[in-house]
């Protein structure tokens, strides 16, 4: 069964002057482990669709179940907690709080979540072995490089356990060294433990790496193959 | 929590000068007006304070209709009955009975109209410190026949220690009063009024003089607790009978009591504007602090931070930032206020004869009073808190996804 239905759904901006269709009936359905990425090119409609489907934005119309819940009718609050239990978030940059240190960051969302200390702990830790920086638990944003402070985004965005990973261009500001780190890791994370990853990006060495490539173009599916 | 405190502490010091800033313009404000409610309460009371241990006391018992005539006819008769109700009032430190009108006191070819207050000198003593206020000659005893008299008064009528003045005025019933007397002391008070005008008789001899013998025109009574003056009034009010009135110093002394309410209601003022800019400074900060930070916020609430806690974050840095100020204001003005309360700033020079001209004595005087440190305490708490209002509405009401794009 599919964790992510989106049914006829669709974004128009400015409704009133010149509408802009940025997703166009898109329907689609992902399945638990995918790799799937969205791609296009600029203003296709990639990051409106990914708010869409981790409620972050409200569709014109249409609708976003995920795991059976209808989520465009909850209300602003109901949709935050949603998110926390539901849905893990990388953003391009500036993911993390900068006064926390990484451990504190990626402990946070748990804490959220009201996860026990003892738990949280041996969490992080797991976490930290997985993106191999266990030396930089209490680092500050501020003392990491840009793929490490994505990495940290990664176990933050796994930490709440959630059913899937969305991430908006997160290879964007990254050196292509830190951008086949950071693909090795999310990669591993996938075949290991099965998490569910959901990606926009423009960047050909990420394409290559995905198993789903969903093309949008003036906001609708143009193409959606499964790679290997 | 502990994380959201944590956060809080942290942001604060995200930039360390502007935090600095704001706080040291809290703690000066706090100092600024400590120190000037400290010394006005001070001067206030102060001046209260002399002006009714030297004439009216804090409360007086007079015979009714005294106050409207001021004429020695309008006198009553020193009972043990009055005095035992005054010594059992737990809130009246001493009372003193007087025998005052005035009189025209001449020597050779000068004449003034002075007050002549007829009074026991051991407890005028006892309260005005009257002997260390002679500057020549001695205080009055109670067996004297002889006077003492204001320094100005003195000046004017040109007459010094051991000279005589003569009285006359009028007795009880229309009795003339005359008689001359040896002037044994001159006095310096801090109340240029009196210096002018003041003549102090011994109780009897002053009776005396106005032929009203163990007659007085007023009790005045000085309290342990003067801010507990209307409920003592209440209680000698309700034990005496028709033929006394009870007044206060303020309803005797009008002059004065407007006077202090408009220093009072001009400073409050004052204080006000200095709080409002002030505020605007807070405001100001903790307006950027949420601004400049309204990414960070929105991908807090994105991966599932409720904006209450967001709420609660704010609110800390906010407590800190306030309470850090309140604290540290407190702790740098309680030692200097505590200093100078019991260490009065003497003045000297143009400065201090200006002050003695409109009636103060030059003196700065302070007082370390909770309440003082209390109003300021809420005014700050109550800035803060209105400086607040505004982005905790921005955080509730602000999007998510319009945040995130800046
Ligand atoms: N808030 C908005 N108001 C109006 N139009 C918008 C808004 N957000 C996006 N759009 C428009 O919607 C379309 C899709 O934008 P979107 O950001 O989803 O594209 P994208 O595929 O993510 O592009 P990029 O690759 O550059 O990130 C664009 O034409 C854009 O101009
Ligand atoms: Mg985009």
């Amino acid at each position: 069964m599919s964790i992510i239905k989106t049914k006829e759904l669709n974004k128009i901006y400015d409704v009133e002057t010149i509408p802009v269709h940025a997703v166009n009936n898109v329907s689609l359905e992902f399945e638990e482990g995918e790799f799937t990425a969205i791609i296009g090119p600029s203003g296709c409609g990639k990051t409106t669709l990914l708010n869409l489907i981790g409620g972050l934005d409200t569709p014109t119309s249409g609708e976003v179940f995920i795991n059976g819940t209808n989520i465009t009718k909850l209300n602003s609050r109901e949709i935050i907690d949603f998110r926390l239990r539901n849905i893990g978030f990388v953003f391009q940059a500036y993911n993390l709080v900068p006064v926390l240190t990484a451990k504190e960051n990626v402990e946070f969302i748990m804490q959220l979540q009201g996860i026990s200390k003892e738990n949280r702990e041996s969490r992080v830790l797991q976490l930290f072995d997985q993106i191999g920086l266990k030396d930089k638990l209490n680092n500050r944003p501020g003392k990491l490089s840009g793929g490490q402070q994505q990495r940290v985004a990664v176990a933050r965005a796994l930490a709440s356990k959630p059913k899937f990973i969305l991430a908006d261009e997160p290879t964007a500001n990254l050196d292509s060294k830190s951008t086949s780190n950071l693909l090795d890791i999310m990669l591993k994370l996938n075949e290991v433990e099965n998490t569910t990853f959901i990606f926009s990006t423009h960047d050909s060495r990420v394409i290559k790496r995905a198993r789903r490539l969903i093309t949008l173009e003036d906001g609708k599916v143009v193409k959606d193959d499964i790679v290997k | 929590m502990n994380t959201l405190i944590k956060m809080a502490w942290r942001n604060i010091w995200r930039n360390k000068k502007r935090t600095v800033l704001t706080m040291s313009s809290i703690t000066i404000a706090i100092f600024l007006s400590l120190f000037s409610r400290s010394l006005q309460k001070g001067t206030f009371g102060n001046m209260i304070s002399n002006a009714v241990k030297f004439s009216s006391g804090y409360l007086q018992i007079q015979k009714k209709g005294y106050w409207e005539d001021k004429t020695i006819d309008e006198t009553f008769e020193q009972t043990s009955k009055i005095q035992n109700l005054l010594e059992k009032n737990k809130n009246i430190s001493s009372f003193l009975p007087r025998l005052e009108s005035f009189a025209l006191a001449s020597s050779g070819l000068q004449t003034k109209g002075t007050m002549v207050i007829g009074t026991i000198p051991e407890l005028e003593d006892q309260l005005n410190n009257y002997s260390k206020k002679i500057i020549k000659g001695h205080f009055i005893s109670e067996k004297d026949n002889s006077i003492v008299i204001g320094d100005e008064l003195a000046s004017f009528m040109k007459v010094d220690v051991g000279d005589s003045l003569v009285l006359l005025g009028q007795g009880y019933h229309g009795i003339t009063a005359a008689a001359k007397y040896n002037i044994k002391g001159i006095l310096h008070l801090p109340i240029p009024q009196l210096n002018k005008q003041l003549g102090l008789l011994p109780f009897q001899e002053c009776q005396y003089f106005y032929a009203s013998e163990n007659r007085l025109t007023s009790i005045s009574l000085m309290l342990n607790d003067p801010e507990l003056i209307d409920k003592t009034k209440d209680e000698i009010n309700n034990s005496l009978n028709k033929n006394y009135a009870v007044m206060t110093w303020a309803e005797m002394n009008k002059e004065l009591l407007q006077f202090v309410d408009t220093k009072n209601i001009g400073s409050i003022i004052m204080l006000a504007v200095l709080y409002i800019v002030i505020g605007f400074g807070v405001f100001g900060t903790i307006m950027m602090m949420t601004m400049e930070r309204r990414k960070e916020f929105a991908i807090m609430v994105s991966i599932g931070m409720r904006k209450s806690k967001l709420l609660i974050v704010v609110f800390f840095e906010t407590l800190f930032i306030g309470c850090g100020a309140i604290v540290l204001g407190i702790l740098i003005s309680y030692p200097v206020l505590l200093y100078l309360s019991q260490n009065p700033i003497k003045l000297s020079g143009e400065f201090a004869l200006a002050m003695e001209k409109v009636g103060a004595e030059p003196i700065l005087p302070f007082v370390l009073n909770s309440e003082i440190f209390i109003y300021q305490t809420l005014s700050v708490i109550l800035i803060v808190m209105v400086a607040i209002t505004y982005p905790l509405i921005f955080i509730l009401k602000f999007d998510v996804l319009k945040a995130m794009k800046n």
